[in-house]
Order: C-alpha cells, then sequence, then structure tokens
C-alpha cells in the first residue's frame, strides 16, 4: 500500500468540511420555500385535536362542528389521537407545533401546562361569553396557579361500581353501602360462581382508581389532595389503612389483574361474569345496544362514617388553547362555541359517557342512568380527578402505577411498598 | 460462494443426486429420526402464525361461546372489519410513504459514500466506515431526546409536514431511517465495490467520465445484486419499525401500520379474532416479500459472509 | 425497531478461504478519482451528505444524550431551565429506583437465554441442514420466517397463546389435564419467560441462517479429508466445522448481545415494560417519552445502555473491519 503522496485530492478534510456544511444547508433549504400554498395561514381555518377515538365519540364532534361551521364559517381540521398514546405524549406535543385548540383534563397537570407557558389564557373567555356557565368546582378545576383560567371544560363521568340490574334482580342482590354490605355482597356473588368485582390492569393505570376510592372513603378529599400534592406521608398510616383495605378487597376481584387488559374487564361485565366494576360512566359505551338499560351504579361503599360518600371522583375533559395558536381568534370561537349549551347537549346525545359540564344542562334529554350520574356529581361534596390527572404525571407513571402492581402480586408487603412509594415521592418532588 | 442464495433451487438438485447417487438407497434409521424431529420442529415453528390465520376467520360470537378447540364459526367478517374499523388503508400508506422513499435513499448515498470509500486510503476509509457501522448498532433510546428536540426545532413548510416541523412528519422518519441503515449499507458495499476490477473504471476514466458518471454507470449496475439484496432486507426493517414511529410522530393519522397495530389494542383485544385478523394483514407485506424474494433477503442477511 | 442486531455477519474470512485468494489485487487508492473542480465537489458530496445524517442524526444526539445524563431537566421549555445535577441521576437509578434492578436483571436474562436455546438450537439446525436433503429448503424457510416479522408483532400473535382468559395454551391445558389458568403475561415471575419463547421463536432462524453461511464456507475439501480418516459426524464437526465457524460465533456473539440489549417492542406492546417485563429500553422510554419527562434521569439509564453497548459494538466493528481491510 502506497499512497502517501497520492491520496486523492478529492478528499481532503477541508473539502469535507465544507461537504459537510453544504449538507446542512441543503437539509434547511426547503424551509425556505413552499410557503406559498401554506394552509396554516387560512384565516377561516381551525386545527383542533381531539383524544378519543370510539365512533360515537367522532360522531358527536362531527355534530358539533358541523353547528359551529354553520354559524361562523370557520373550517375545523380534527386530529384525532388514541386516549392512550394522547396522554403518554402530551407534554412532547404541546412543545412540538400543536393544533390550536388541544383536548385535555382539568387537574393537576393543567397546571403544570399552565405554569410552563404551553397554554395560553383562556379568563376572558370565562368572564365574557362563558360566564356564569359552569359550577364553582368546575372553575377551580380549569383554574392555573397564577387565578386564571386555562380549559373549557366539556363534560364529566363519574366513576363507581357499575352493576347489570338484571343480574342483581336474577339473583336478589342489593347495591351495598357499607363496607361490611360490600364484603358480604362479595362473599354471595362468590358463592353464586361469579366473580364478585372485575378487574383488568395490564395498563397500569385501573388500579389507582381502587387505591383513590378506598383513599376517599377512609381518609377524605383533603387527604387525596394532600398525598397527590407531594405534601402527605405515603408511609404514614393514613396510606397503610388504605393498602389494608384493598388487601381486604383483592381475594373478590378477577384473579390475575395485571394479565388483563381494562377492556377485558369491561367484557366481562357486559358478559355477566362478573358482578360489579368500578370503571367511569365510559363502560356505557361497551354496553350492546340492545340492553341499553340493563346498567347501572351505586357509589363506592362507605368505610367511616366520619368521611361518608360525598367525595365523587369525575375526571372532567375539556380544550386548551395552545401558546402559539396559528388561528386565535377562529380558536376562542371555536372555545366559546364548545363550551356553550347546545354543543355540549348536541355532543352528550351521541356519547353516553359524556355529561355535559355546563350548568344549564337539561337533564330531560337523558336516559335514567345519564341523569342519576348528573345528580351524583352536582350533589357532591367534592369533586376529585382521578390519581393520574391530580399529580405529577412523572410520580404517577414511573412510580405509582409500578408500586401498585407490586402490590397487586405481593399484597402483604404493605410495609415495604409503602416506603419505597415514600422515598421516590422525595426524589420526583424534589 | 453463497450457496444459502441457491437454497431453492437444492430442494430439486439435491432429490436428483440422490436418485442417480443410489438408485435404491436404504432408508437409514439416523434419516428418519432426522426427518421426524425436522418435521416437528417446523410444524412447531410454523404453528404460532397458523394459529393466527385461522383464527382470523372464527366468528367472535361462536369462538366466544364455545371455546377456541370448537368446530365451525368460520367467517370472513374479521377481515373486512379489521380492515375498516382499523383503518388500515391510511396506515398501509403511511407505511407505503415511508418505507419506499427511505430504502431508495439509504441504497442511494450508502452506494455513493461506499464509492468514495472503496478509492479512497486505507485509514481514512477504516474511519469513516468505522463511524458508520457503529452508529447502526447504538440503541435508539439513546438519542431519543435530542433528536427530539433537534426535530422540533428544525422547521418545515406546510407543503412537506403539515405540522410544520420535521416532528411529527414523515420526512423525519425517513431520514432517521436512513441515518440509521446507512451504515451497514455503506460497510457491504464498499466490501463488494473494493472486490471489483480497477480496470473497469481505469477504462472510463480514459474515456473521459467524470466521477459520478464512472459511479452511476460503471460501478452500479455491478452492484446490483447485493443492492437488491439490500433493498428486501430494508424494505422488511423499516416497515417492522415500531419504535421511531412512537417516539418522532404524534398525529394517529400518520403512524406506519406496525405501530398503528398498537393504538387499536382498544377495540382489537377483546376481539382476539379481530386481532388475528389485523395481525395477519400487518404481517402480509412482509410475509410476501419473503416468499417472492427469498433468494435476497437470505443473501442480505449473510452477505459479509458471501462476499470474500 | 429495524436493524437490532441484524447487522450482518462477516466474519473477517473463513480461515479455510485458499491462500491464493489472500492475493486478490488491492484497489488502487492514488489516482482513482479525478482531480478536477467538480469531481472534487461530486465526491465531497457523496461522502458528505451520508455523514453528514449519520453524524447529526445518530452521533450529535447520542453525545447530547451523554450531557443530559448530568441534568434535572422536565424537556419542557428553553434550555435555560436545564439544573446540573451531577452523577445524582446515576446514584438515584442504583439506589432509589425499584424497576431498575429488575431490568438489568431481566436484560442479562435475556441474554443468556438466547444464547443458550435459541442460539444452540439454530447452530444445531443449522448443521442439520448443511447437506443435501430432501425438503431442506422447505424447513429453512419455516424455520426463518418470523425473522421477517416485527418484534411487535409477535406480540400479538403470542397474545393469541398466552393470553389468561381467551388463549389457546390456557385452553389447552384446561382440557388436557384440567389445569387452572396460568396469567402468562400477568404474573411477573413467568412473564419474562413467556416472552422470551416468543422472541427465541423468532431469534433461532436468524442464528440458524448465519451458521447456515458459515457452512457452506467450509472447505468441502477438508470434510473430505477427515472422512478419508475414518472420522465420524461429531469428530468432523468438533475438529472441521466447528473451528472454521469462529468468525461467525464473534458476531453470533455480538448479533446477540446487541438484541438482547436494544430489545423494546415486544415488552412495550405487552404492558409498558411494567411488572416483571422491565427492561432498560423500556425505561428509558417510559421516562423519557412517556408522561413522565425525566429527561434527565432518562438520559442516565440511556447511557448506562450506551455504555454496555459501546464495548460489544468496538468488538464488532474492529472485528469486522480488520476483515474488511485485510
Amino acid at each position: 500500500m502506497h499512497h502517501s503522496d497520492r491520496d486523492p485530492p478529492a478528499l481532503r478534510r477541508r473539502t469535507l468540511l465544507r461537504a459537510l456544511a453544504g449538507a446542512g444547508a441543503l437539509g434547511a433549504l426547503p424551509a425556505l420555500g413552499g410557503c406559498g400554498t401554506d394552509l396554516r395561514n387560512d384565516p377561516r381555518r381551525v386545527t383542533m385535536a381531539f383524544n378519543r377515538v370510539e365512533d360515537m365519540e367522532l360522531a358527536g364532534m362531527d355534530d358539533l362542528l358541523d353547528v359551529f361551521h354553520a354559524a361562523t364559517d370557520y373550517t375545523v381540521e380534527v386530529d384525532n389521537f388514541e386516549p392512550n398514546s394522547y396522554q403518554e405524549s402530551i407534554n412532547n406535543y404541546l412543545q412540538g407545533t400543536p393544533d390550536d385548540v388541544v383536548a385535555w383534563f382539568g387537574g393537576y397537570r393543567l397546571r403544570f401546562f399552565a405554569e410552563r407557558g404551553l397554554i395560553s389564557d383562556l379568563s376572558h373567555l370565562w368572564d365574557g361569553p362563558l360566564a356564569d356557565s359552569f359550577s364553582q368546582a368546575h372553575k377551580e378545576l380549569c383554574t392555573g396557579g397564577d387565578g386564571k383560567q386555562y380549559l373549557v371544560p366539556y363534560y364529566s363521568y363519574p366513576w363507581a361500581f357499575y352493576y347489570r340490574p338484571s343480574l342483581f334482580a336474577e339473583n336478589g342482590y342489593e347495591p351495598p353501602a357499607t363496607r361490611a354490605e360490600l364484603l358480604d355482597l362479595c362473599e354471595r356473588m362468590r358463592g353464586d360462581g361469579l366473580e364478585p368485582i372485575g378487574y383488568g390492569n395490564r395498563e397500569g393505570w385501573p388500579a389507582m382508581g381502587t387505591f383513590d376510592h378506598l383513599n376517599l372513603r377512609i381518609n377524605g378529599p383533603e387527604f387525596h389532595t394532600d398525598l397527590a400534592n407531594g405534601d402527605a406521608a405515603w408511609d404514614g398510616p393514613e396510606v397503610r389503612e388504605v393498602f389494608s383495605a384493598w388487601a381486604e378487597l383483592l381475594p373478590h376481584h378477577q384473579p390475575d389483574p395485571l394479565g388483563r387488559s381494562f377492556d377485558e374487564a369491561q367484557a366481562a361485565l357486559m358478559r355477566k361474569e362478573c358482578g360489579m366494576l368500578l370503571a367511569g360512566l365510559f363502560v356505557a359505551q361497551a354496553l350492546p345496544e340492545d340492553e341499553a338499560d340493563d346498567l347501572d351504579f351505586f357509589v363506592f361503599p362507605e368505610y367511616d362514617p366520619a368521611v361518608g360518600t360525598g367525595a365523587v371522583e369525575a375526571p372532567t375533559d375539556g380544550f386548551m388553547l395552545s401558546a402559539n395558536p396559528r388561528n386565535p381568534e377562529g380558536a376562542e370561537a371555536l372555545l366559546t362555541h364548545i363550551g356553550g349549551l347546545e354543543a355540549q347537549e348536541l355532543y352528550a346525545d351521541s356519547d353516553p359517557q359524556a355529561l355535559p359540564a355546563h350548568v344549564d344542562t337539561d337533564t330531560a334529554r337523558f336516559n335514567d342512568l345519564e341523569r342519576k350520574a348528573l345528580e351524583l356529581i352536582d350533589g357532591a361534596e367534592s369533586v376529585t380527578q382521578f390519581l393520574d390527572r391530580d399529580t405529577r404525571p412523572d410520580f404517577a407513571a414511573v412510580v405509582a402505577i409500578p408500586a401498585f402492581q407490586r402490590f397487586l402480586r405481593q399484597p402483604d408487603d404493605i410495609r415495604e411498598i409503602t416506603s419505597d412509594l415514600e422515598r421516590q415521592k422525595r426524589s420526583v418532588f424534589g | 460462494m453463497n450457496t444459502t442464495t441457491t437454497a431453492p433451487a437444492e430442494l430439486g438438485t439435491a432429490a436428483g443426486a440422490e436418485q442417480t447417487d443410489t438408485p435404491r438407497r436404504r432408508l437409514r434409521p439416523g434419516r428418519v429420526v432426522l426427518h421426524v424431529f425436522l418435521i416437528t420442529t417446523a410444524l412447531a415453528w410454523f404453528f404460532p402464525v397458523l394459529w393466527a390465520v385461522v383464527n382470523s376467520f372464527r366468528d367472535y360470537e361462536h369462538t366466544a361461546v364455545h371455546g377456541y378447540l370448537s368446530p365451525g364459526g368460520f367467517t370472513l367478517d374479521n377481515y373486512a372489519q379489521a380492515w375498516t374499523q382499523g383503518e388500515m388503508p391510511q396506515y398501509f400508506l403511511n407505511s407505503l410513504i415511508i418505507t419506499v422513499p427511505a430504502v431508495l435513499l439509504t441504497l442511494f448515498l450508502s452506494s455513493c459514500a461506499a464509492f468514495v470509500l472503496s478509492h479512497h486510503s486505507r485509514r481514512f476509509n477504516l474511519v469513516m466506515l468505522a463511524v458508520f457501522l457503529a452508529a447502526n448498532l447504538l440503541p435508539p433510546q439513546a438519542l431519543l431526546v435530542p433528536l427530539f428536540r433537534l426535530y422540533t426545532s428544525i422547521p418545515l413548510p406546510y407543503w412537506i409536514s403539515s405540522s410544520g416541523s420535521l416532528y411529527d412528519s414523515h420526512l423525519g422518519i425517513v431520514l432517521i431511517h436512513v441515518a440509521f441503515q446507512i451504515g451497514f449499507c455503506t460497510f457491504v458495499l464498499s466490501n463488494f465495490m473494493k472486490a471489483l476490477p480497477t480496470s473497469l473504471l481505469e477504462a472510463a476514466r480514459v474515456d473521459g467520465a467524470t466521477v459520478f458518471q464512472q459511479y452511476w454507470r460503471v460501478v452500479l449496475p455491478l452492484c446490483r445484486p447485493s443492492l437488491a439484496a439490500l433493498a428486501t432486507l430494508l424494505v422488511t426493517w423499516v416497515y417492522n419499525d415500531f419504535f421511531w414511529s412512537l417516539a418522532l410522530l404524534s398525529s394517529g393519522d400518520k403512524l406506519p401500520i406496525t405501530t398503528a397495530l398498537q393504538n387499536l389494542q382498544g377495540s382489537f383485544f377483546i376481539d382476539h379474532n379481530l386481532l388475528s385478523a389485523g395481525s395477519v394483514l400487518v404481517a402480509l407485506p412482509t410475509l410476501v416479500i419473503f416468499f417472492l424474494l427469498q433468494r435476497h433477503f437470505v443473501a442480505g442477511l449473510t452477505l459479509g459472509a458471501s462476499k470474500e | 425497531m429495524a436493524p437490532h442486531g441484524t447487522s450482518p455477519p462477516s466474519p473477517s474470512r473463513p480461515p479455510s478461504a485458499p491462500a491464493a485468494k489472500r492475493r486478490r489485487p488491492r484497489p488502487r487508492t492514488g489516482g482513482t478519482l479525478r482531480n478536477s473542480r467538480g469531481d472534487r465537489i461530486t465526491v465531497a458530496l457523496m461522502l458528505g451528505v451520508p455523514a453528514a445524517l449519520v453524524l447529526g442524526l445518530v452521533w450529535l444526539p447520542a453525545l447530547a444524550t451523554v450531557v443530559l445524563s448530568f441534568t434535572r431537566w422536565d424537556g419542557i421549555g428553553g434550555l435555560e431551565t436545564v439544573e446540573w445535577i451531577g452523577v445524582q441521576n446515576y446514584v438515584d437509578a442504583f439506589t432509589i429506583y425499584p424497576p431498575f434492578g429488575p431490568a438489568l436483571s431481566n436484560n442479562l436474562i435475556w441474554l443468556v437465554v438466547l444464547f443458550t436455546v435459541p442460539t444452540v438450537l439454530g447452530m444445531f439446525l443449522a448443521v442439520l441442514l448443511d447437506r443435501q436433503l430432501r425438503g431442506g429448503a422447505l424447513y429453512q424457510s419455516i424455520f426463518y420466517m418470523p425473522v421477517v416479522l416485527s418484534l411487535a408483532l409477535i406480540g400479538f400473535i403470542w397474545q393469541l397463546i398466552y393470553s389468561r382468559d381467551q388463549g389457546l395454551l390456557n385452553a389447552f391445558l384446561a382440557f388436557a389435564a384440567d389445569a387452572p389458568p396460568v396469567d402468562w403475561f400477568g404474573d411477573p415471575d413467568l412473564n419474562l419467560y413467556a416472552v422470551l419463547v416468543a422472541a427465541g421463536w423468532r431469534h433461532t432462524g436468524y442464528i440458524m441462517l448465519l451458521y447456515l453461511a458459515g457452512l457452506k464456507a467450509v472447505d468441502p475439501t477438508l470434510r473430505e479429508a477427515a472422512a478419508i480418516d475414518g472420522a465420524g459426524p461429531v469428530r468432523t464437526f468438533t475438529s472441521v466445522v466447528f473451528p472454521a465457524l469462529l468468525p461467525i460465533n464473534l458476531v453470533v456473539i455480538v448479533v446477540t448481545v446487541i438484541d438482547a440489549l436494544r430489545a423494546f417492542d415486544i415488552v412495550w406492546v405487552i404492558n409498558r415494560g411494567r411488572n416483571g417485563l422491565e427492561l432498560i429500553s423500556a425505561l428509558v422510554t417510559q421516562n423519557v417519552i412517556g408522561e413522565a419527562s425525566r429527561v434527565g434521569f432518562g438520559s442516565a439509564l440511556a447511557v448506562i445502555m450506551l455504555l454496555i453497548s459501546v464495548v460489544f459494538i468496538v468488538v464488532y466493528v474492529s472485528t469486522m473491519l480488520r476483515g474488511a481491510s485485510r
């Protein structure tokens, strides 16, 4: 090999560097051209991210947008996202190039987004066209740490034990009101060859429902908030008491929840293989059409008379305005429309899980189940969100879910699990 | 060498050879055991795919009641339902939009790089090849955060990316695939090009061909078998990618089919027959490529080994 | 993840290759490319564009990840919100992050199982099929068919077999042995192995293919010589064939290590890499693109992953290039 002085001059280092720079410029080139066809600057066009994909949800949104289009001549382009992936990627999504109007939830993370400047202030809508449209509880849910509003609430859906009345009638079961009655009912169901409580927890989040409800019944809603904010201790007697109650209830759940998806548990309720299921009103979506009135719920039973059952877990969905909307006027017109009574009722007609957030909602248009759910929320002493909406997402996803899953397979390790939770909480909340 | 590439032809020659060599060959017990073992293992290997195919034709109402080990209850509806309810046409189109440019671009750029490197000094050549080849082996997770920031900060006009940036655009996915795969392809192609007789290029140069003409007219046509093998491999790799689309796309309607399948879990998971039909549809393109182009596929996987 | 370790084997050179081949005419390196200005630019672009892509989209981000691993950052806002915390993330990973230990050991188990079962089985199948055999091509096709399926899809296909309530395996066990249902994907003591069966199903075919290629390269005259010497098939294998496979063995080792380290898709589609299926790749993803956005912490996990793989990448690349440059 003798290349010493005969290296092809073509590739001297400087040439290579020049080529690298050229390649970089090439990459930037497309950015310079082609703005002429940019639909984004169309003043009649508004974009929106919607995290629901079921047919009935899409149909409801179509109806709502048709009315909007007819009234204002704005065209709304909807991006649909699968709910779980959406929730997981929302941080990145909001920092990327989000749509003008963005679906999201009330609670901790809304405040977090507001604080980090990822969404826009909507308080002028709340003080203007949307004044007196929503309850004080909803207003608080939509308010950031700075006292301004950042979300237009759309609908809520309460969590409770859902069951099939036909199955209860057949076996003479009564909805339980207390801890003892609940355990009693479970025993009876087992005697009748039923799995008392459906359970599917492969995704991780459903277990938070059990934890939240036991915690609300045993320690009350203020403690729930303290815990979610990182102020209360996870290894104190309060949380250990919750886990003990959970351990007591665990044998009455479908076995092996970690291998079963929540949808499968829901299917078990529909097939009447299990007696009840702790879920949101969204289970109504899975109901076969010809059995539309064969679903009812009872609130999570009382565990401590001093605490009662006044706290309702009712996650609220709504829409935010992204930080730099391409069409702010159109987006605000759309948000005002979404916050209006007509739009909310129109959507609720299609989607059985949606209970309009608007205070003037006419309950006459709902079926018995929806009316009962709406009354439950209206009569609630306090409304909480789901744990993953009420606390830091890194704590919920990276710490709480694995800990709850570990508890489900080792319910005897309460002491160790709770100390682990507390230690990680300190690290996460810093 | 590389007899593996002639695998499909082997069946015929093998049978022929046995007949001519030993016309009345005794059935040796060893052979019987061997074939019994191979047949059993092959059946076991084929079974999961077969099971998915069989399930995909079963009616959910039937299997939910009678179980999967019962006879009857066959239907084609699962395919129709998976196709429409799963919005598969859109996702297949996305896969196509990503795969074809990614493969062509990778082959073009890596053959360019290989052409230069195969005619360059040894040390420089080695360093560059090491940089290229090692990149191909890095864990993708290790690049994720900075890549995400990079992608969101590179603006693109609307006609290229409706998101306005490289993030959440098909172009972004194509580019990361190209960047990741160039290393391997460059390595293989440069090995091949180095083995070409230099007289060819000298002749072209005497005829006054430019460097690009030497590459495009002389070297590239000779690389056709390698390019075909690499193309087959690349198509399956890019089509099968799950991670990059998960990480760098946010709009559901931009996902390629492999990643989109996960989003169908909700509606699909309670109905395993529907899930089977969906899986079979997703597997179909790679399986078709595999059975049609098996020769290239095998050659691709064993490329390095066959070049000396 | 497309490529995985699927990078090809390129054993430096089958040791049995005739020595004469070693004098393959070396491409002349000087003066091959013309010195005109246009050609110089062409050449620079031909190498520069691919190099820019690889450096800019792979190496640069990898280096940036290393830097980020020393910070606390939620990934929101500009770089000014980054907080430097030294090696705290690494300390946290090893001390107060419960999934980390299981992830390390699961990755190790993944590696050991891939080495023992699919690698050995793949080699065995290759030896069996490396001869004139009726139906040999058909067997080969069946064994490496899973290689063309994505691991995500394999997760779905095996779900049909493993599902607790609807899967074939439990139905069969109940039917044949009246056994109670087993929670194959939910039981953290079992699910890793259940998943490994599926991953091994794919890996075996790939390994078989690599060894088949290696075996084809074994000089047949050596075997004939061994046969004439009266060596049986086992002796022939141990004394002639296996030594010839050494370069392939190295490739197989690296491919398997990288595959074990990069394993991700299949556990992610099953349960997002939790509850017994923790893998480092899944933990990084959870922390970085999941809801959490613990960018600094996730980067530290990624760097640990990077360090392990770099060791093997160096071995692999240097071996490949030694072969290529000879």
